[in-house]
């Protein structure tokens, strides 16, 4: 009974959506491209590599201001057809300095943290994962306690000039305590 | 949205259905995109037991998903899944309104990604999350959440109940300013949902009690079959189903509630020990006649099938009532129909804590429904030289939310 119903509904429901996406399939995909393109600035010129990516699942470890460091994570997607380098990152509101970070051996063969020489590249089609133990934006000199829950403005600056902002929610995490490069 | 686990080998005939008519229809790379989309939120209807369905039967039942977002939270109407955790926190003194709308907004993101069966935001163990199993999570407010938000929207009954002079309640398993209810047909999948809800909950308050049940397994019966407790009693014959007519009237709140929990619902939850060394001293007549019910199938002693209607006039030969004066059926009915619950319970069972039931039921106002059944039941069901409740707690299920809300959203929006 309940599975002829949802036989029923399968036909209908494929046709239905069908529709609905040939009708608003321009919106749907500009959903995906604009996040970008939205909270950037409408002048960005076509192509521009801020333009190709979509910054999914962002998140920030929570950290107080006297612990000084943070860091945010997420999966940086191309859609694009070009590849899309990544060279800075801020986070203006809580610090005035920001890296984009690298987890690598070190001289010693211990895993340190550093400075990714010449930042995140994502090739066109391609995604590049921030995740603790491995790259991630490292947001130093906190200057106010970040709260589970709250929201952290980012701008990703890339290697044409263009930008682009999104919002990361803060979580309560227990790792991505990676040994700091000596340095620094 | 973009790379949900759970494509199983299994099922493909669906799959190849939807794709090939959003192929056809040529919208291109978008209209497949958005065709999945509507698959996964279809991938598996959830009361699919997948047993007379060719396609269905390879595929393993862990892909099953129930939605988060809609009208209602899931895990109230949602047929019971096997296991259970009930999961009761107390607030941390400095938790303000912000501080629950950061908690909520958290914990709804959560929920939404785990029950969908993909990781959480953070989440250290993803591939736990792959099999969500008819995973639910429904959350509820107590009076102590309510407050730090809007002293003034709390419902009247949304307090402890009143004393019933059977109670024997324990602190320790009563009360709570925020419930998590997390149900799900995989012990795992419940066990890692619980825990990233844990990680997210910690830095806003403490657990106060946590009480697991179980049912029987997933597919085990035929779905629909009433639920067994541990002393074997067929238990929730009368239950209003969800597709019941009058059954939204009964569970979910109306206009007379506050506007945030509208389309929301109430819940109980009683911790019901139950005395399995002094009921197995019981013999089965005695058994049957101190619940009015017949062990093997759970017909009235008046009737032969599970569903028959109970006589309660029917007397013995001797001239007794058939269904004794104190028979637990007796007790609990009342001629009221707007005096019924919605029961959704599951056993429990531990060494250190013993056995019993966590009755856990909804309805849209406590205490015009719940408590006239329960004074009933105190003063006078046989029952009682069996069964003592020692937890109590009350919370409000707000309604459920939309993709990207939070639940308990409307709270602030008032």
């Amino acid at each position: 009974m309940i599975i002829d119903t949802a036989r029923h509904l399968l036909a209908p429901v494929t046709v239905g959506a069908t529709l609905l996406l040939g009708a608003c399939a321009s919106s749907e995909t500009a959903e995906e491209d604009t996040t970008a393109q939205a909270e950037t600035s409408t002048d960005l010129a076509e192509g521009a590599q801020a333009a190709l990516l979509t910054v999914t699942d962002p998140w920030v470890k929570a950290a107080g201001a006297d612990e000084g460091m943070t860091a945010a994570f997420g999966v940086l997607i191309n859609e694009g057809e070009a590849q899309a380098d990544i060279v800075a990152a801020y986070a203006e509101e809580i610090s005035d300095v920001v890296e984009l970070h690298e987890v690598a051996s070190g001289d010693d063969g211990n895993m340190v943290m550093r400075e990714k020489e010449g930042g995140f590249s994502v090739a066109a089609g391609g995604e590049h994962e921030l995740a603790p133990g491995a790259d991630h934006i490292m947001i130093m000199g906190l200057s106010e306690d970040l709260e589970p829950g709250t929201e952290v403005a980012l701008t990703l600056e890339f290697e044409d000039g263009s930008t682009q902002e999104f919002t990361a929610p803060v979580k309560d995490f227990e790792g991505a305590n990676e040994n700091y490069h000596e340095d620094h | 949205m973009t790379r949900l686990p759970g494509h199983g080998p299994g099922g493909p005939s669906r799959r190849k259905v939807l794709w090939g008519g959003a192929a056809a229809a040529g919208a291109g790379a978008a209209a497949l995109t958005g065709a999945d989309t509507v698959f996964r939120s279809l991938r598996f209807p959830v009361e699919n037991p997948g047993a007379d369905d060719p396609a269905g039967a390879a595929r393993p039942h862990g892909e099953r998903v129930h939605p988060f977002h809609g009208a209602h939270q899931s895990g109230v109407a949602t047929p019971p899944q096997a296991h259970a955790r009930f999961i009761g926190v107390d607030l941390n003194k400095d938790v303000d309104a912000d501080g629950v709308r950061r908690l909520l907004s958290l914990l709804s993101d959560d929920a939404a990604r785990l029950t969908q069966g993909r990781a959480a935001l953070a989440d250290t163990e993803p591939e736990l999350a792959a099999a969500p199993s008819g995973l639910t999570i429904t959350f509820g407010f107590g009076p102590g959440l309510v407050e730090r938000v809007d002293p003034g929207a709390i419902p009247a009954w949304l307090k402890p109940l009143p004393d019933f002079t059977t109670d024997r309640l324990e602190e320790r398993w009563s009360h709570g300013d925020l419930l998590l209810q997390v149900c799900c047909d995989d012990p795992l999948t419940l066990s890692h949902a619980a825990r990233m809800l844990g990680k997210d909950t910690r830095a806003f308050g403490t657990v106060r009690w946590s009480q697991e049940g179980f049912r029987r397994s997933y597919g085990a019966e035929p779905s629909g079959t009433t639920m067994r407790n541990l002393f074997g009693q067929v238990d929730g014959t009368v239950n209003p189903a969800p597709e019941e007519e009058g059954f939204d009237s009964l569970v979910w709140c109306g206009d007379d509630a506050p506007e945030w929990l509208q389309g929301g619902t109430a819940m109980v939850l009683r911790r019901i020990a139950m005395d399995l060394e002094g009921w197995d001293r019981l013999d089965r007549p005695g058994r049957e006649d101190s619940v009015g019910r017949r062990l093997d199938n759970g017909a009235p002693l008046t009737g032969t099938e599970e569903h028959d209607e109970p006589d309660l006039e029917a007397m013995t030969p001797l001239g007794f009532p058939v269904i004794a004066e104190y028979a637990h059926i007796r007790r609990a009915r009342s001629p009221d129909s707007e005096e019924r619950i919605f029961r959704r319970a599951y056993n429990y069972e531990s060494e250190t804590e013993g056995a019993g039931l966590l009755f856990a039921c909804y309805q849209r106002d406590p205490e015009r429904q719940f408590v006239p059944i329960q004074r009933r039941l105190d003063e006078l069901d046989l029952l009682n030289e069996w069964i003592t409740h020692i937890g109590s707690a009350v919370f409000a299920i707000p309604p459920g939310c939309e993709e990207g809300g939070f639940v308990g959203q409307g709270l602030f929006e008032s």
